[in-house]
Order: structure tokens, then sequence, then C-alpha cells
């Protein structure tokens, strides 16, 4: 879809954990903690108080205050979306709670341009978090148990990421968005997320090609959320196989956020990495004018550990949102 | 309103995409793996054969003397776990660090941190025995099985 | 002796470390555990254990095999002994020791510890 009024990212603000800080993105993002707990008694609370700082964060830099925003569209990956449903208890703003897994941030920032574009919003507050450790005692082991993982196994970003919207100002605009759909390819193993969200990112990004009708190099960048190194491959290869040729401008968020020495193994994942690649690196970037056209595409893989159990298959979901800076063109 | 889109969808068939996967995933390193399991997991018995003799020559009976290493096992175990150390040694040395009793002690204290802010009772107590639950119940009714073909077989 | 405990332990983890790696994703640490125990029992149960740890030592009994082997032992000598009660008492009153250190260790442990992440 395209947006009449190109809504506006007035401001954007990112904080991330440790581990994601001594990466090779480090000094973009606004904060970097010094402990996955962020001095409270469990990782949920500590979850939750960097969505919250993230979020007041977000809100300072566009000089604004709660009562100007009109909704809060936020999710998260724990159960119930604790983290996102506890935030907004502390921010008193219409809440629209959103669950997409990891593609998160990507669903909030398309469904926030459709309000204002629609005209129900003023301003409205974006943002996705995760925790590394909340995410890896739901979904995989204790943290402190000895497990050897996958080669193909990516870690949960710690961090979170919020933007701030408006129907009116400056800064890079939303000019359009492509909903995904559900895709699922059979691919059942928890520790290769990459492969089980590839067809929906390759889905989505061509169905946006079409629609715009445009070409790949159309974009500066394009960034899939959370795919890792070996997601990434089959993204291209699944385009390959429809004659769509993706060059070094395709990357993903996973692979920027950590380095190949960190012990990652495939990269980063969770609603955290696109959020804070998104909000430290791609918007910022825009904003040096380094870039002109970004592609965001959020990926996220719908399984449960009581879906992985039960032996079902990891369906994939993958949005995609267009941004362009404000000087180039509209 | 809905603008329809089918030409130029994904048109890849789920088999097809199977064999896509096989050719990116990486492989696991087996040959390190095994080498790393091995030593790792020999050192461990080899320990726990220190151990064995240390408390035989301490005048212990042979079987008293291998449960007083096994819980001196499970005790440094249940440390290392605690300080963080057992699942970074485990990451290299896979199931060299798994198979032994220590990954059974490692299996239980780990959830039962992990799950310490639900509380004693459902967190730490019911949380102990995510994984050792099920080892001790297989291990102790397949033990009952045998031990009912053994009766079986003296009633014969 | 510790040189003979040393090699077949190496060779016990080995043979776990290659279920986990060829074969599919989902046999976890968790199955592995379960396995080798029930692995044990069995083993135990033909009369193939008792050779292996007098041959090895530790190399046998640190494994979670000789913890099946443990429990399997217990349930056949009792069933000898006391009868049919004793197939209930004999697993676990064999491996009384080894389970009790396991749970009060790893409840202190939970309780002085907190994890890293």
């Amino acid at each position: 879809m395209a947006f009449q009024q190109a809504p506006v990212i007035l401001s954007h603000a990112s904080i991330v954990g440790p581990k994601e800080g001594e990466g090779p993105l480090g000094d973009v993002f606004d904060k970097v903690l010094e402990d996955m707990y962020y001095e409270e008694s469990t990782w949920e609370k500590a979850e939750q108080k960097i969505f919250l700082e993230t979020m007041k964060l977000a809100l300072a830099k566009a000089q604004l205050t709660t009562d100007d925003m009109d909704y809060l569209l936020a999710g998260d990956l724990t159960n119930q979306i604790i983290t996102a449903n506890f935030t907004a208890r502390s921010l008193a703003i219409p809440f629209i709670g959103l669950y997409g897994a990891c593609s998160t941030m990507y669903e909030s920032l398309a469904l926030g341009s459709m309000l204002i574009d629609g005209g129900y919003a003023k301003y409205v507050l974006v943002g996705a978090s995760s925790h590394f450790a909340t995410a890896e005692r739901q979904f995989r082991f204790p943290t402190e148990q000895g497990v050897q993982r996958a080669m193909s196994a990516q870690r949960t970003v710690t961090g979170a990421g919020a933007i701030v919207l408006g129907a009116q100002g400056e800064g890079p605009r939303i000019t359009h968005a492509t909903i995904g759909k559900v895709i699922d390819f059979g691919q059942g193993d928890a520790s290769d997320m990459g492969s089980a969200m590839a067809p929906a990112a390759a889905d989505t990004f061509l169905r946006h090609l079409q629609d715009r009708k445009i070409s790949p190099d159309f974009y500066s960048i394009i960034a899939t959320g959370d795919l890792g190194k070996y997601g990434r491959q089959l993204v291209v290869k699944l385009c390959e196989q429809q004659e769509v040729f993706l060059t070094q401008s395709y990357t993903d968020c996973g692979i920027l956020i950590f380095d190949e020495s960190q012990d990652t193994h495939a990269g980063g994942s969770g609603c955290g990495c696109s959020a804070v690649v998104t909000c430290g690196h791609l918007l910022r970037e825009m904003e040096q004018g380094r870039l002109t056209r970004i592609l965001g595409i959020g990926t996220g893989a719908l399984l449960s550990p009581c879906s992985s159990q039960q032996g079902e298959t990891i369906p994939g979901i993958a949005h995609a949102v267009a941004i362009e800076a404000s000087g180039g063109g509209r | 309103m809905v603008t329809k889109t089918r030409a130029n969808s994904l048109e890849v068939d789920k088999a097809n995409y199977e064999t896509l996967v096989q050719q990116v995933k990486p492989k696991p390193k087996v040959l390190r793996n095994s080498v790393l399991a091995f030593l790792m997991g020999g050192a461990i018995c080899a320990l726990g054969q220190i151990c064995i003799s240390f408390f035989k020559a301490q005048g212990l009976a042979t079987q008293d003397a291998v449960l007083a290493t096994s819980m001196v096992l499970v005790f440094l175990a249940a440390l290392l776990t605690g300080l963080g150390i057992y699942n970074e040694m485990a990451k290299y040395a896979g199931a060299g660090m798994i198979v032994p009793i220590t990954g059974f002690a490692n299996s239980m204290v780990a959830p039962a941190m992990e799950f310490r802010s639900e509380g004693m009772v459902f967190g730490v107590g019911a949380r102990l025995f995510m994984i050792a639950g099920p080892v001790l119940v297989f291990g102790i009714v397949a033990a009952w099985l045998a031990g009912l073909i053994t009766y079986l077989c003296t009633l014969g | 002796m510790i040189l003979k405990a040393f090699l077949v332990g190496g060779a016990i983890c080995l043979i776990g470390q290659l279920l986990m790696d060829l074969t599919s994703h989902k046999i976890t640490p968790g199955h592995i555990l379960v396995g080798f125990v029930t692995a044990g029992v069995v083993v135990s149960a033909l009369g193939l254990y008792q050779p292996l740890v007098d041959f090895a030592g530790a190399g046998a009994t640190v494994p979670l095999t000789g913890f099946g082997h443990l429990l399997a032992q217990g349930a056949i000598k009792e069933a000898g002994q006391s009868g049919f009660l004793g197939i209930f008492k004999g697993p676990l009153s064999a491996a009384a020791g080894g389970i009790t250190a396991a749970i009060v260790f790893g409840y202190l442990a939970a309780l002085v510890f907190r994890p890293k992440g």
C-alpha cells in the first residue's frame, strides 16, 4: 500500500544490552547497558525498564509528551506480551498490543502509518523489544544449562527500539508498506529460524517490488529483520529463482548487529534486533545522508514452545516498510 | 480495495525448498566436537577414578567410594553451574559434559536457578525436575521392568 | 586404571556427541540424558555393564549409563532377595545417595546463585 500523506518519523531511540554494545554497531545506540539485569531483580523487569526508557527517550527527542500521543503500538516476545503491556501501564497512552514475533517493529510501523495516513491519529508511538534471557528461557533452554548451540542458531538481541510517528514535521517519511502473509515451507528446526522465515521474507519482498513496479536497486539498502547469515542466503536464492537479483545492498539486521567473533553463530534475532538496528543504525545513516531509500522487512517466526514440542513446523511472516529521506523526493 | 498479486509469488514447492535449505545450512563440526567431547568426558571420568581411589584409600568399600565420588562430582557441577562456568565449558565440550553425572546435576540446577523468580515452590522446587524428572521416570520404570523380569525368572 | 577410565568414559561421551550431531535437531541434551540412563538399564539387565565397570571403574560409573546400571542392579538384586516387593524398593534404594545429593546440592545452588545469562 502507498501512503498518501507519508507519515514522518519524528524521532527514534534505541537501548541495547552489553553484548550488542560490543558489536560492530556498538556506538550508534542511545544507551548501552552494562548489565543484563539493569539493576532489576528479574530479567522480565529489566526488559520492561529498557522498553519504558526507550519509549520515553523517543518522546523526549521529539519534544513531545505522552499526552500528545494518540496511540501506542508495541509488542515483544514474552508470553502474552507482558513487556509491552506493563510498559503501556506506565505510559497511559491508548494502547494496542501487537504480536508478530520478531516482525513486531515493522508490524507496528506499518499499522502506525496506517492510523496516521487514515487520519485517525496525529502522533503515534511505536516500538518493540526483546531480551536474550527472557526469550531464551521461554523458547529454548535455561541460560545456565550446558548445551551446544547449532551453527545455524542465532542469539536473541537484548534491546528495544521506539519511533515517534507524526502526520507532519521534519524527518524521514514512510511511503509504502507491504503486509506479509503467513508462509510455512515445512521447516521445523527451532534452532534454525532463518530457514523458517526466509520464504516469508522473499514473498513479501517480491510482492512489494511488484506492487510498486520497481527493481531492488531502487533502494539504497534492503534489510531483513533477523534472518541471520544463512536465512539471508536463502532469500537471495529464492529471489534468484524468480529472476530477481539481490546485490550487496541487501543485508540483514541480524548480521549487522553482531560480529563473527562474538560467538553468536548465524547472527542476532528477536524483536529487538530489527528494532535497534533500524532505530539506531539505519535511520541514523539516513539522517546523515548516506541512505536515501530504505526497505526494511521485519521477519517473524510464529512458533511457541508448545507448537514446537508438538512437532509443528514453523510458519514465518514478514512485513515490509519503505522509508525515504525527507529531501529525497516525495 | 485489496489488490491481488498472484503471479511471481513464490512457486517453490516444499521439497525443493528443503534441498535449498540443506545446501545453505551449516553442518555441525562433527570431528572437532567429537574430539572435545571425548577429551572432556574422559577427563571427568579420570577425575572420578582419582576420587574413587582416594576414597578407597580412606577405607571406604568400593560401592561407597563410587557413591562418594558421584556426590563430589555432583557438588562440583552444581557449583560450576551456579558460577556460570558450566555452560561456557559445555559450549565446547558438548556431550562430554552432558553425559557424565555432572550433566545430570547441571540439568537440575540450571532450570531451578533460572525459574527462581517464579518462587520457591513452583520455581525452584518444580523446575529442579524439569529434565531430571523424565530421567528418573524412564530410568526407574526400565529398572522396575528389569527387576520384574528377574523376579518372574526366579519363579519359573 | 585412570587411563582406562579416561578412554572408556571418553568413548561413552563420544557416542553421545555423535548422537546429537548426526541425528535430527529434535535430539536435545534432555533426550540424551534420558536415553543414556535407559540404555544403561538395558545393558546392565543383560549383564553386560558390570564387566565394563570392573574394567574401567569410573569410566563406566560416572557417565549416566552408570546411573542406569545402579538402578537396574538395585531392582534385580532386591527382586532376588525380597521378591515382588523388592522390585519396587530396589531401584531407588540403590540410587538414593546420588539422587539425594543431586537434589540437595541443586537446591542449594539455586538458592545461592543468580543466573548470569
